[in-house]
C-alpha cells in the first residue's frame, strides 16, 4: 500500500490517515497537521488499487467505522473521523 | 475538456437554483472544484471528490455531484457530505461548517470498495492511477418510481430524497408496477 509518510517534530504518537487526492476536507486536515508540525503517514484512497481498497475498508470496518473520509488512527487505537481539531489535538497531546 | 470555470459555474447555477450556497471558503471552495473536474476527468462525471468512486457510472449514480444525500444533509445539518453547498445561515457565518456524517447507506459504499474499473480512455492532464478491473460490477436493479404529488417519473434504484420538481419528500413516491396486459 503507498503510504506517504510526513516528517515533523511532533512524533509521540503513530498517526495513519486515510484520505481522498480530491477531498478538501482531506486536505485541511493534512494542512492541520502539517501546520502543527506532526508526524503521520496517509494513503490517498482514490490512488490505490483495488486490493487496497477493500483491505482499507474492511480495516475501518474492523475499528466500527464505515468508510469515511478523512479518518485518523492514532496509536493504532483511537479513530477519529473528519477534521476535529479538538480531539486529534486531545489524541496528540499538543 | 471540461473546464474549472464551467464547474464552478454548473456548482453555482444549482445553487442558485435550490436556494443554497458554495462553501465561503475560497481555498476550500477551490479545491472541491478541482476535485469535481479531476473526477470528471478520470471517470468521465463529476463523482463527489469527497468519496471513493467505483468508476462505474451505475454504481456512482447516487454520489454523482449533486448527490443524492445533499438535500436531507443541508436540511438536517446545513451542509452536504463534501461542504460544497451550504446553507445561508453557514454562509453568512452564523453557524460555523463542521463534517458531517455519511448518509450514503453502507451497502452502497461496499460496491465501490469491491471494483473499479479503468478511466474510461481518460485524457486527463496527469495519468489516471493503474486501476484493473476487480470483478463484475455488482448487479444494480433500476425501478420506475413517480412522485404522488406532481408526478415526476424515474427510473432508478432508489427514489430521490427530494422530488427534484416538486420538492415532495421521498415518502411521495410510490413504484409503479408494470404487468403484462392480459
Amino acid at each position: 500500500m503507498n503510504k506517504i509518510k510526513v516528517s515533523g517534530k511532533n512524533n509521540k504518537h503513530k498517526v495513519l490517515m486515510y484520505a481522498i487526492s480530491t477531498c478538501a476536507w482531506c486536505k485541511k486536515t493534512k494542512k492541520f497537521l502539517n501546520d502543527s508540525d506532526v508526524e503521520y503517514e496517509y494513503v490517498d484512497v482514490d490512488l490505490t488499487n483495488d486490493e487496497d481498497h477493500e483491505k482499507i475498508r474492511e480495516d475501518m470496518i474492523k475499528r466500527g467505522e464505515e468508510p469515511s473520509y478523512p479518518t485518523l488512527i492514532v496509536d493504532n487505537k483511537t479513530v477519529i473521523t473528519g477534521l476535529r481539531k479538538d480531539k486529534i489535538k486531545e489524541a496528540l497531546e499538543f | 475538456m471540461i473546464t474549472l470555470e464551467k464547474v464552478r459555474q454548473r456548482a453555482e447555477a444549482d445553487a442558485r437554483t435550490n436556494g443554497y450556497y458554495l462553501n465561503p471558503d475560497p481555498d476550500f471552495l477551490q479545491d472541491l472544484l478541482e476535485g469535481l473536474k479531476r473526477n470528471e476527468e478520470r471517470y468521465g462525471y463529476p463523482s463527489c471528490p469527497c468519496r471513493l468512486a467505483a468508476g462505474n457510472l451505475e454504481l456512482d449514480r447516487d454520489i454523482i455531484c449533486p448527490c443524492d444525500y445533499r438535500d436531507p444533509d443541508v436540511a438536517e445539518y446545513g451542509t452536504c457530505y463534501c461542504a460544497l453547498y451550504v446553507r445561508k445561515d453557514l454562509y453568512e457565518g452564523k453557524t460555523p461548517i463542521s463534517p458531517i456524517p455519511e448518509r450514503r447507506p453502507s451497502e452502497k459504499q461496499a460496491r465501490s470498495y469491491g471494483i473499479s474499473v479503468e478511466a474510461p480512455a481518460s485524457k486527463a492532464t496527469e495519468p489516471a492511477p493503474a486501476m484493473k478491473v476487480a470483478g463484475q460490477p455488482a448487479e444494480v436493479k433500476k425501478k420506475l418510481w413517480y412522485c404522488r404529488q406532481c408526478g415526476y417519473v424515474v427510473f432508478r434504484e432508489d427514489p430521490p430524497y427530494v422530488c427534484p420538481i416538486c420538492k415532495a419528500k421521498r415518502e411521495m413516491f410510490a413504484q409503479i408496477e408494470i404487468s403484462a396486459l392480459g
